[in-house]
């Protein structure tokens, strides 16, 4: 049993085929005997013939994968196109009266030791884009043109040294049940294509191929990084039964991708996704979130030197406004406090910091702060259904004094003339109690509530979840915690408002049938739990899917 | 001739997509543009010398445009640098 790194997810059972590096062998020499304009003929062909593989790569990715995964080849498409990379070739052939094919070699040699000087691993790690470029050019000029990895058996279980982008893009899912490497690492672009390919995978494994002969059965384990030699027959029959299993499983969850749930009077039961970055969209995105029910924004107030100005704050919503459609994107502003210390932003030493000075407390005392933040949303709101929500708010008064702010921000847009949305909900989390209490008023004023069951547990129980020793007292299903979002659930609904839940207990087993009947209208959670919850709420047959 | 200093957010830095995205809106301008980082320099419509640049989170860039469209050109540069390339 060879151990790596896992790459991609799932199990693939099959036959060895080791892909051979690639060496491609030219024998020409600087010599007098170059016909420079032959040799600069050469290079343009090849140069022409590359573009058009990469093209049809890049659409072939395009279809059967994604825009996102096809882009890489776009790079490649612009490398090829780019003066300074085939260009510079293309004059060094003529300058030097060198071929075509050293002219390419030393292109990739010029940069190859460019990029191994960049400190960054992840950027360095770029060069296979390069090496991809240079490696299509030389065998298209050495008129190599059988690609290995075409006309492969089923079954086929590829190891190989390294595979390049344009090697990953191509395989053949049908044929090509998984694939291993010698060198690369969670984030190479094998792996990243193989993740979205869905095609298991383990790299980094050092030596596989001198581990393994052409023909050789062999399961590879890409959950744990495993690859088995010529197992057993009952290795062999175990793995088949967990391959199985799995497969299943993964088959029955991707089916709810973007279904919509209806309880048994034809209310849509919202599955959102909670996001701290645009980072996350795309994980939404693929698994068929109904919006997003919270959108945290601490991330662009973390880990940095200055304050983030308006402009900066407007792309990071705008994008995430614009990727969801018109999908609900609810906002929470600034929801910081004394245990994340901000390098620009005085905050008094508190012995108490949950229950201090932080979130929207710290944002009305600190209105030039708020109003950024508030700005920048009102200006993004254009561009999609945006909705904005308060975190801690503990009375009416913190809500009416936080809208009042907002409010005068989009005057002042107004007034510059800059357009604002004019359907912008405006609501509050609900984590503290006095809030969850006071519930009947606040839902005259707001236009929604979310529960952020994390905090409100907290405060109603009196224990920190981090506190080892008080951690069990921590229930979602507290009498207590229950009475408290029952009772949100409920004044919502009487005023006419929706309520949603963004804390860990919307995605909760245990939780989700007694917040069902409490008639909670959203549930929002890491994107990765989407397809699970939708499958617990229709194991109960009040529920169903719209047809 | 205009100039803008501007630094690099992308939590992975500009590798291949950004790159290729900021290459394309570049050469969409009629302006020579360069960027300086430190004092290594890379057309901006370059996309291989952008790349080998090595521009990581935390990068200082100066982006200089020179010709009829120069202030549109850096403006839209430094916007798109700042809004992460829709990356983390």
């Amino acid at each position: 049993m060879k151990k790596g790194i896992a790459a991609s997810k799932g199990y693939g059972i099959g036959y060895v085929f080791i892909k051979k590096p690639e060496e491609i062998k030219f024998d020409c020499n600087i010599s007098e005997n170059i016909d420079v304009e032959e040799e600069k003929l050469k290079l343009v062909n090849a140069i022409a013939a590359s573009k058009e593989q990469v093209s049809r790569i890049k659409d072939k990715v395009e279809t059967e994968v994604g825009i996102e995964e096809a882009l890489v080849f776009e790079s490649h498409i612009m490398l090829l196109d780019d003066p300074e990379f085939t260009g510079a070739a293309v004059e060094n052939v003529a300058k030097n009266k060198i071929c075509a094919e050293n002219a390419v070699q030393e292109l990739i040699d010029t940069y190859t030791a460019i990029f191994a000087s960049i400190d960054d691993e992840y950027l360095r790690e770029r060069m296979a884009d390069v090496k991809d470029v240079g490696t299509r050019l030389l065998k298209n000029l050495s008129g190599e043109a059988e690609d290995e990895l075409s006309g492969l058996a089923e079954n086929t279980i590829v190891v190989a040294h390294d595979l390049t982008p344009s090697d990953t893009a191509q395989l053949d899912k049908s044929k090509v049940v998984a694939f291993l490497t010698d060198i690369g690492g969670k984030t190479s672009h094998s792996a990243i294509m193989a993740r979205t390919l869905e095609i298991p995978a383990v790299v980094g494994m050092a030596d596989i191929t001198v581990a393994v002969r052409n023909g050789d059965l062999v399961i590879v384990d890409g959950i744990k990084g495993e690859a088995i030699i010529n197992p057993d027959e009952e290795t062999l029959n175990r793995y088949r039964t967990i391959k199985k299993t799995y497969e299943a499983e993964k088959k029955q969850l991707k089916s709810l991708v973007g279904k919509n749930i209806l309880d048994k009077n034809g209310n849509h039961i919202e599955i959102a996704a909670n996001i701290g970055s645009p980072d996350d969209i795309s994980k939404v995105l693929e698994n068929g979130a109904d919006g997003i029910g919270l959108f945290r924004t601490e991330f662009l107030y973390m880990d940095r030197e200055t304050m983030p100005d308006e402009d900066e704050q407007y792309a990071s919503y705008k994008i995430v406004l614009e990727n969801m459609d018109n999908k609900p994107v609810v906002i929470r502003t600034l929801d910081i406090g004394g245990d994340k210390r901000l390098k620009y932003l005085e905050m008094p030493d508190e012995l108490n910091p949950f229950l201090g000075y932080r979130a929207t407390r710290l944002c009305l005392d600190r209105p030039e702060i708020f109003k950024i933040q508030l700005r920048a949303l009102l200006r993004a709101s254009v561009y999609g259904n945006l909705k904005i929500m308060f975190p801690m708010i503990s009375s009416l008064r913190e809500f009416i004094q936080a809208k009042g702010i907002l409010n005068e921000c989009r005057a002042e847009l107004n007034t510059e003339g800059v357009p604002v949305s004019d359907s912008i909900e405006i609501g509050i989390m609900v984590e503290i109690p006095s809030a969850a209490l006071t519930a009947d008023e606040l839902a005259k004023y707001v236009d929604f509530f979310s529960i952020g069951t994390n905090d409100l547990i907290q405060y109603t129980i009196a224990a920190d979840r981090m506190n080892e020793k008080v951690s069990y007292l921590y229930e979602p299903m507290h009498p207590a915690v229950l009475k408290l979002i029952k009772m949100t659930i409920e004044e919502a609904h009487k005023q006419g408002k929706w309520c949603g839940m963004c804390g860990e207990m919307a995605s909760d087993e245990a939780a989700i049938p007694t917040l069902l009947e409490y008639g909670l209208d959203e549930f929002s959670m890491s994107a990765s739990s989407i397809l699970n919850t939708k499958k617990i709420i229709l194991s109960n047959p009040d529920y169903r899917i719209e047809s | 001739m205009e100039t803008q200093k501007v630094t690099i957010k992308n939590k992975t830095g500009i590798h291949a997509r950004p790159a290729s995205i900021f290459v394309k809106a570049a050469s969409g301008f009629k302006s020579d543009i360069t960027v300086n980082k430190g004092t290594s320099k890379a057309s901006a419509k370059s996309l291989i010398n952008i790349l080998a640049l090595g521009l990581a989170k935390d990068s200082e860039l100066e982006i200089t445009a020179s010709g009829d469209d120069e202030k549109e050109a850096v403006q839209t540069l430094v916007d798109l640098i700042n809004s992460k390339f829709g990356e983390e």
